[in-house]
């Protein structure tokens, strides 16, 4: 066990922060610490330009394998790289989902056609990706999808009807991932399948949903009749949710301690505004900034731990399965941090009509964050029935 | 960086774990919470001359086997997850690391070996009637008369201070305060002037001693690191111990998570385990939370304590990540075991079950160095002032 870097990792940080600091320019300047969770609506197309931007850099799928394109980086370069990307204020990644979770999927479960057709596209930052998975009747009862998928032999196509809800940057994207039911009496996790679809076709339409922010990052998704080819299916028939359920297995990784850099930003910008009204002299504000800074600082640790594997248990990484409810619980109470530190000024608006301060759409965003990926309520019956072994929930759909 | 065990650490916490279980039986542990001496004495002698846990980071010159703090946390942990008693915290986590600090050569000599060979015991003596934990809590007074120090004063929750062999004490001289004027010495207990009491405690798994100077004299020998100006060593030697305490309580949180989830599978209401609901499942994954996330922390405060001997370049972090651990793992053991208790029902409120043993460890570890909120101020002078 031990925690310093090797001199060569040393030199890739260099290498990345002087990259960033050489690029993060011009037209780019103005997206600093912007387009994170909360802010995701902002900039869209100069964020686009960014990932292109990135892809020259060779900055995307760092940590996907050459043979696809990528950097093939050791965990800890990955670490690096995403430490020093959020102390730069790079802004939010805009193909993160095609990045994080298409790419290892296709990867780990696609077939050699679809790799070749769609991966090229995310390494070059040209093709954005969007998740099709909960829909308004199968949230935290996620395998409840009712979409269904059709396989038209005449037109050689799978047809797609139905909807998806709470997917963040559809009306950005060029793809999406959907599951959907292929066999029409199936219930639960069975009869699932597992597609890839073009989002710019006459079947699809996307609507966004006005949040309590005031902004709409996330969309409804609304499928008729929309077109899917026959080789785009990953997995068979059926194995849709071993290849969802491979999928949510992606999203924890290195990228968790670029989003704790983002914390850490939202930490120092509360930090300046105590000390810039005297709040933090308050014993209470002052227990309150201490603990948040404990927290964070474990979280870092934790994600350390997460990423070096399992040696210490040796099958199960307990540290890994509380990861979630750790940070989003220790992220919504920033967030309420954030207003008591401010006091009556952070009542007021940035502008009319409802345009939002930081630390204001900091407070009111935060609220998603213990529902969405998974509830806290959900987290915890995966912890105690996963971590813990302790006797399984009523699964009525099952 | 690798943030995992190696092979060879992974065999240290096994082997911990098979002796533990073994000689720290819920028999075991409740005849010496009865004792005033506070443990076995056979147990100690085994512990120390087969297994040598108590030489586990002191380097080789000193007869010690040279490993580091992520070993030594490692064994903490398991001590403190089955309550094991025994002078060891104070001998090593204080004693040991005190010398290994502040001692001089020839005090590292005449002492270190002796610990290794299991034939010593020592504890730390700072806080006085005050009750405090930082520097103003030294207010044992020390004057200089013909070559020799002259100690006066009362130190309060010494750690195994009635047991311990050698006393390392902290005194200030007259007239000074707060970090300023203070000294270390090692002295016998059972030097002429020194009295000690056994303080009966709660947590009877720990013992304690409020102990006299009354014109307590000591050579030029005694003194440790440079005279009226030891608080930056005391105040390592402090940051050290804070972890140690941590890892032991991150074994305490685990093990009432273990009771609690093996408890509430076999109990059976309304026709069903109560492990079952949710009420109950959710509150011990909020356990298993507090207990991971602790865990984490010690960790990383082991490793930033084997870089402060190794003179790392994390050693300037070692009274934060102290604080960290130290804040997170009181309060968050100290809710597991009030939660424990709760999840047992009736029968955690019996002497039977030993649930209590541990809520009162987690209380009288809380508080022990400094609890939850004298940690968080520490981290808030750091970030705010």
């Amino acid at each position: 066990m031990k925690l310093s870097f090797s001199q060569a990792d040393e030199k890739f940080r260099e290498e990345v922060a002087q990259w960033l600091n050489d690029n993060l320019v011009e037209e780019f300047a103005q997206l600093k610490f912007r387009g994170g969770p909360g802010d995701e609506h902002m900039f869209p197309d100069e964020r686009k330009k960014w990932e292109a931007k990135l892809a020259q850099g060779g900055w995307i799928g760092i940590a996907w394998p050459k043979e696809y394109g990528g950097r093939g980086c050791s965990i800890e370069q990955q670490v690096i790289f995403n430490e020093e990307y959020a102390r730069a204020g790079a802004p939010g990644r805009v193909g993160h989902i095609g990045e994080g979770l298409t790419g290892p999927t296709l990867i780990a479960f696609g077939s050699e056609a679809q790799k070749q057709r769609y991966l090229p596209g995310i390494i070059s930052g040209n093709d954005l990706w969007c998740q099709g998975y909960s829909e308004p009747g199968a949230g935290s009862d996620l395998s409840n999808v009712r979409t269904k998928a059709v396989f038209d032999e005449s037109m050689g196509k799978w047809l797609i009807t139905g909807q998806k809800v709470w997917t963040s940057l559809a009306h950005e994207s060029d793809y999406i991932f959907v599951i959907a039911r292929t066999d029409p009496g199936s219930k639960g996790h069975k009869g699932l399948g597992f597609f890839l679809l073009n989002m710019d076709q006459p079947g699809i339409e996307v609507r966004g949903i006005k949040q309590l922010t005031g902004a709409s990052e996330f969309n409804e998704v609304f499928f008729d009749n929309a077109e899917c080819d026959e080789q785009d299916i990953v997995g068979k028939p059926g194995e849709g949710w071993s290849v969802a359920m491979g999928l949510l297995g992606f999203e924890r990784g290195a990228s968790t301690l670029g989003q704790q850099m983002q914390f850490q930003n939202e930490l120092n910008e509360l930090i300046v505004a105590a000390k810039n009204n005297g709040t933090h002299k308050d014993p209470m504000i002052r227990q309150r900034i201490a603990n948040a800074h404990i927290g964070l600082k474990i979280m870092r640790y934790n994600s350390l731990r997460m990423l070096s594997g399992n040696g210490d248990d040796g099958s199960l990484q307990k540290e890994a399965l509380i990861y979630k409810l750790f940070w989003a619980t220790w992220h919504r109470d920033l967030g309420e941090l954030a207003m008591d530190v401010i006091g009556p000024e952070a009542e007021i608006l940035s502008a009319t009509p409802y345009e939002l301060t930081r630390m204001q759409a900091l407070y009111l965003f935060v609220r998603s964050d213990t529902i969405y990926g998974g509830t806290n309520e959900i987290q915890r019956n995966i912890i105690a029935e996963r971590g813990l072994g302790m006797p399984k929930d009523i699964r009525p759909t099952l | 960086m690798e943030f995992s065990f190696t092979e060879e650490q992974l065999m240290i916490r096994d082997t911990a774990q098979s002796f533990l279980s073994e000689v720290s039986t819920s028999f075991a542990i409740r005849n010496a919470m009865g004792s005033e001496h506070g443990f076995d004495d056979n147990v100690w002698q085994q512990l120390c001359t087969q297994m040598g846990w108590q030489a586990t980071h002191i380097p080789e010159e000193y007869g010690g086997f040279g490993l580091g703090y992520v070993e030594l946390v490692i064994m903490l942990e398991q001590m403190g997850q089955y309550l094991f008693c025994s002078p060891f915290f104070s001998t090593v986590c204080l004693g040991a690391n005190a010398l290994l600090v502040a001692g001089s050569e020839a005090q590292k000599q005449q002492y270190l070996p002796q610990i290794c060979e299991g034939s010593l015991t020592a504890t730390l003596a700072y806080t006085g009637r005050s009750g405090a934990w930082d520097a103003s809590a030294v207010d044992t007074i020390v004057s200089v008369k013909d070559n020799e120090y002259v100690l006066n004063g009362v130190y309060r929750y010494v750690p195994d201070g009635h047991t311990a062999d050698v006393i390392i004490a902290a005194a200030r001289n007259a007239d000074t305060s707060e970090q300023s004027g203070i000294s270390l010495f090692v002295i016998d207990a059972n030097a002429k002037g020194v009295t000690r009491e056994y303080l009966p405690t709660m947590d009877q798994t720990k013992k304690q001693a409020h102990i006299v100077f009354d014109n307590v004299v000591v050579s030029e020998h005694a003194l440790m690191g440079e005279y009226a100006n030891a608080w930056p060593l005391l105040d390592k030697i402090l940051n050290l111990a804070t972890i140690a305490t941590a890892a032991e309580q991150v074994g305490g949180a685990q093990q009432v998570l273990n009771m609690t989830v093996a408890y509430t599978k076999e109990r059976v209401q309304f026709g069903r385990a109560i492990a079952g609901f949710q009420a109950v499942k959710h509150q011990a994954a909020d356990m298993m939370l507090r207990t991971e996330v602790g865990r984490s922390a010690v960790y990383y405060a082991a490793c930033v304590a084997q870089e402060f001997f190794d003179g790392g370049s994390l050693s300037g972090e070692l009274g934060e990540a102290a604080s960290v651990a130290k804040s997170y793992c009181s309060d968050g053991y100290f809710k597991n075991a009030g939660d424990a208790i709760q999840l047992h029902g009736g029968v955690g409120f019996t002497w039977e079950y030993d649930v209590h043993l541990y809520f009162k460890r987690a209380k009288s570890s809380q508080v022990f160095l400094g609890n939850g909120a004298y940690h968080r101020d520490r981290i808030a002078n750091i970030l705010l002032d």
